[in-house]
């Protein structure tokens, strides 16, 4: 016999293990840069989100020392005075250089238009203010405020910016006298949408989406519990609960779009809601957060061992009984953490909403469930759609409150199931 | 009266039931001798007054709620002069708005038409009467059903059993509301779907190669003909989902893979509820991403290669729509690979196969009937999927294979169609509910399929 054969027989398993090796490690990496990128991605989303947001937190304000002429503002028709005007001739004074309409109006554009209104409030909320000279801060246009945060750079050829050379020297001028400055913007938290962009806020969406929760939650709350119930502890083993079982499956995975062609259908043109309103979203919302309800319901009730119902049996419970007094409190702790699941569900949806005309724009903040109102995702979808630049940050600020809420809200989804969960 | 308040008189009054129910049963027992002479524990004959008096009286007070505005419309219409009753339906309704405007006080023209403020005397005394009425029917229903059920409490009542009963039935009613919901979106999807068909046949719709949804408004309008085929639509939504896809898959697979069979524990416990997160961002969000972010990103890139990238390129879509179900794929697939049997890993690692190798020719194979019904599933959402496109991909439906182009999606155009002031029996609108029922039916069939595969894998390996 040879004794070169073993030998090379070896190295060939050799060299072959060494590959199978090498493929394990490729193999092995590949799966970790899967995961790796997957996650960058989530930061990548994450810090765009909070890079273009964070600045909406701040508004550029403007002091300007308003006299509050008693000729211009007449007690008797305070509600029609002519305020922009005191606002303009305030401007004026402070540069008194500025000559030729075109000038002026580039002037006048520096604050915005919610100036005017704001002198309106504080004279019609204190009379005793005319006739004196008060300072007060009022909100930059947005323009000025988007040059004041960085994001207009003055290296831009004039043409291409928003903010000309003008314009630039009196904000200049402002800033040397200490009369333009950023602060905290409460605007953002207490108005309702706006076309100007530093004076719309997300109270309204805010108020909004809560109003549609509270419907969403107090329709698809008792009813997916019930179903979840019937169908766990009730049905009888037949066709007409399969049915009813594979319709739930179904319904989880139908394209939310198409409950909103259903909105619009039955609720808006065949029972003749008005369009608009929280109640018809909370309505949408339930149907659609129902099968998440319901799945997480039964799991839940499932989890609760047979011999619990054996033992309410036993004494002499009727069935009934035995599920409310027994099964259910001790499910309870799963279908609310799947309810709150469903609910962050409901917080994000956009696109069944707009087929049912909460896009509108609408200032008022709701205050009932048939007032018009538009809720937070649609409100980031409207303001993402508007050409000023401004909104991109008031968009991603409220992205941000958005997601708050709903880490939050999985938070506590987490918590609960951490804190309750029992292992039998 | 008005509506809340009349909930709230039925909620209290409902509590009285209740408390009147309850006392008669133990004023009963205490006649014949004790609580233990009664069939059932007192609170169920309370329970029993209760529901009596609740439910009947809540089923009405919905009913009445969604019949009284059509009434209250007939019968105005029916007191208006002979002429405008002959007006067409739109007119008429333009002209009830108006009436219906003006009892809100909040229209400040100055003409008022006589004839139309009667109307709105008209109107609101109606409906003022109407909540009268309604309020004191309701009233009168739920205290004489309080008062018949008190009278017949005996201690021989089987209230327990009786509350039982309502109350399965009450359980089987609302499991009967996914029916509900699944019959209403077959009806009102298709029945406006027949109607659209009645004005386009079906097979320009499925075969036409130019979708242009435009109605004239006037009959000799420039460019009045609209087309409405959707071929274009439906290779658009097609291509994005397949970039979706080309995203996900790999992605999503290899990440399942790699946390249910090479991750260390610490790794799972850091990684899993990120993965969670990217799940639970909404749709709005990522559209936002698409078109600010991504899409911009891709323009500038493809123009540093010379190529000619619209900004409204399916790619951009396709990719962020791919990172949004990477955590959809990777659970599915999570769930499908824990399933597969420790003992078919063992044997082929005992083998003498590596790691990989045994994941590759073995658990992924095992697994793979699960891996497609997931991969389904993600295919159906992908179609289904709004806000992205909406936001990110273009409106203009061109029949391009080139993924750099701007294409459309089904989603995109049923949003675009039912957002405006359409009247809602244009044909504009009619082709939302088309292009809605050709999407519920083609996810319908994804999903049934995916289920169906998902649960034939399950039972194999339990």
């Amino acid at each position: 016999m040879n004794n070169k054969t073993p030998d090379s027989s070896r190295q060939l398993i050799q060299k072959k293990l060494a590959r199978r090796y090498r493929t394990e490690k490729w193999f092995r990496r590949l799966g970790a840069m899967a995961v790796l990128i997957s996650i960058a991605f989530l930061g990548i989303l994450l810090v765009t989100i909070v890079g273009k947001g964070s600045s909406a937190f701040q508004q550029t304000f403007v002091k300007l020392d308003i006299h509050f002429d008693a000729e211009v503002l007449d007690v008797k028709n305070l509600s029609r005075a002519n305020y922009p005007g005191l606002v303009k001739s305030n401007l004026r004074s402070l540069f008194p250089e500025v000559k030729g309409r075109r000038d002026k109006k580039k002037l006048y554009n520096l604050v915005s238009n919610g100036a005017a209104f704001q002198l309106q409030d504080m004279v019609m909320g204190d009379t005793s203010i005319i006739g004196r000279t008060k300072s007060v801060w009022v909100p930059a246009s947005d323009d000025v405020d988007l040059f004041f945060k960085g994001k207009i750079s003055r290296d831009v050829v004039e043409s291409n910016r928003r903010i000309k050379d003008i314009q630039l020297k009196w904000i200049d001028r402002l800033q040397t006298e200490n009369r333009i400055e950023k602060r905290l913007n409460t605007t953002f938290f207490t108005a309702g949408d706006s076309r100007d962009p530093e004076l719309a806020g997300i109270r309204g969406a805010l108020s909004g989406t809560i109003l549609t929760l509270i419907v969403t939650l107090a329709l698809s709350f008792p009813i997916g519990v019930a179903t979840a119930v019937y169908l766990e502890e009730f049905a009888p083993k037949n066709k007409w609960t399969d049915i009813i079982e594979v319709n739930i499956n179904n319904l989880a995975a139908v394209p939310s779009i198409v409950f909103g062609l259903l909105g619009l259908a039955v609720y808006i043109n065949f029972f003749g809601l008005p369009r608009s309103v929280p109640l018809v979203g909370g309505l949408v919302l339930t149907l659609m957060t129902l099968p998440t309800i319901i799945i997480s319901g039964r799991a839940a009730l499932k989890a609760v061992p047979p011999s619990i119902r054996e033992a309410a049996l036993g004494i002499g419970a009727s069935r009934m009984q035995m599920v409310m007094h027994h099964v259910l409190p001790l499910a309870m702790p799963g279908m609310l953490t799947g309810t709150i699941i469903g609910m962050a569900q409901a917080l994000g949806e956009t696109a069944p909403l707009l087929t049912i005309g909460m896009v509108a724009f609408i200032v008022d903040i709701p205050g009932s469930f048939i007032d018009p109102a538009t809720v937070m995702p649609v409100q980031i979808y409207l303001w993402a759609d508007s050409p000023e630049r401004a909104f991109v940050e008031k968009t991603s600020a409220a992205i941000m409150i958005l997601l708050l809420f709903l880490i939050s809200m999985n938070a506590v989804a987490v918590f609960l199931r951490k804190k309750f969960e029992k292992s039998w | 009266m008005s509506s809340s308040l009349l909930l709230i008189v039925l909620l209290v009054l409902t509590l009285v039931g209740y408390i009147l129910g309850r006392r008669r049963a133990v004023a009963m027992a205490g006649v014949a001798g004790g609580s233990a002479t009664l069939h059932s524990r007192p609170a169920y004959y309370g329970l029993l007054t209760a529901l009596w008096c609740g439910l009947p009286t809540f089923v009405l007070f919905l009913i009445w709620q969604f019949t009284e505005p059509a009434i209250i419309k007939g019968l105005v219409v029916a007191g208006l002069p002979p002429e405008m009753q002959k007006l067409p339906a739109n007119r008429l309704g333009l002209v009830f708005n108006e009436i219906r405007i003006l009892t809100g006080g909040s229209l400040v023209s100055g003409t008022r038409d006589a004839v139309i403020q009667a109307a709105a005397d008209h109107y609101l005394h109606l409906k003022n009467l109407g909540s009268w009425i309604r309020g004191g029917t309701l009233f009168v229903l739920g205290l004489g059903a309080i008062s018949i059920l008190c009278s017949r409490i005996t201690t021989e009542m089987r209230a327990r059993n009786r509350v039982e009963k309502i109350s399965r039935m009450i359980l089987l009613f609302c499991s009967t509301i996914a029916i509900f919901t699944t019959v209403g979106i077959i009806l009102s999807v298709l029945f406006e779907a027949l109607r659209f068909f009645q004005t386009i046949p079906l097979t320009d719709f499925l075969f036409g190669l130019k979708w242009s949804p435009q109605m004239a408004i006037r009959a000799d309008q420039v460019g009045s003909s609209g087309a409405f085929g959707a071929v274009p639509v439906l290779a658009g939504t097609m291509m994005i989902t397949a970039i979706a896809m080309s995203v996900a898959v790999p992605i999503g697979l290899m990440a399942a893979v790699y946390l249910s069979e090479y991750a260390t524990k610490k790794v799972r416990t850091v990684a899993k509820p990120l993965l969670e997160i990217l799940a639970g961002i909404p749709t709005v969000v990522y559209g936002f991403f698409a078109a600010l972010t991504v899409a911009p990103f891709i323009r500038e890139s493809g123009g540093l290669l010379g190529l000619d990238v619209s900004s409204e390129s399916a790619i951009a879509a396709g990719l962020v729509m791919g990172i949004m179900i990477i955590p959809f794929v990777s659970s599915l697939s999570d769930d499908v690979i824990h399933a597969v049997p420790q003992a078919m890993r063992d044997a082929s690692l005992g083998l003498g196969a590596t790691h990989s190798e045994t994941i590759r020719l073995v658990v992924l194979p095992a697994a793979l009937p699960g891996i497609v019904g997931g991969v389904l599933l993600a295919v159906s959402r992908a179609i289904g999927e709004t806000m992205i496109v909406v936001m990110a991909a273009g409106l203009s439906a061109n029949l391009t294979a080139n993924p750099l182009k701007a294409v459309t999606t089904v989603t995109v155009q049923i949003v675009t169609l039912l957002v405006g002031d359409q009247e809602f029996d244009s044909p504009k609108t009619l082709a939302a509910f088309a292009l809605g029922l050709l999407l519920f039916v083609v996810t319908l069939i994804l999903n049934v399929i995916a289920l169906v595969v998902v649960r034939k894998y399950r039972e194999q390996y339990e």
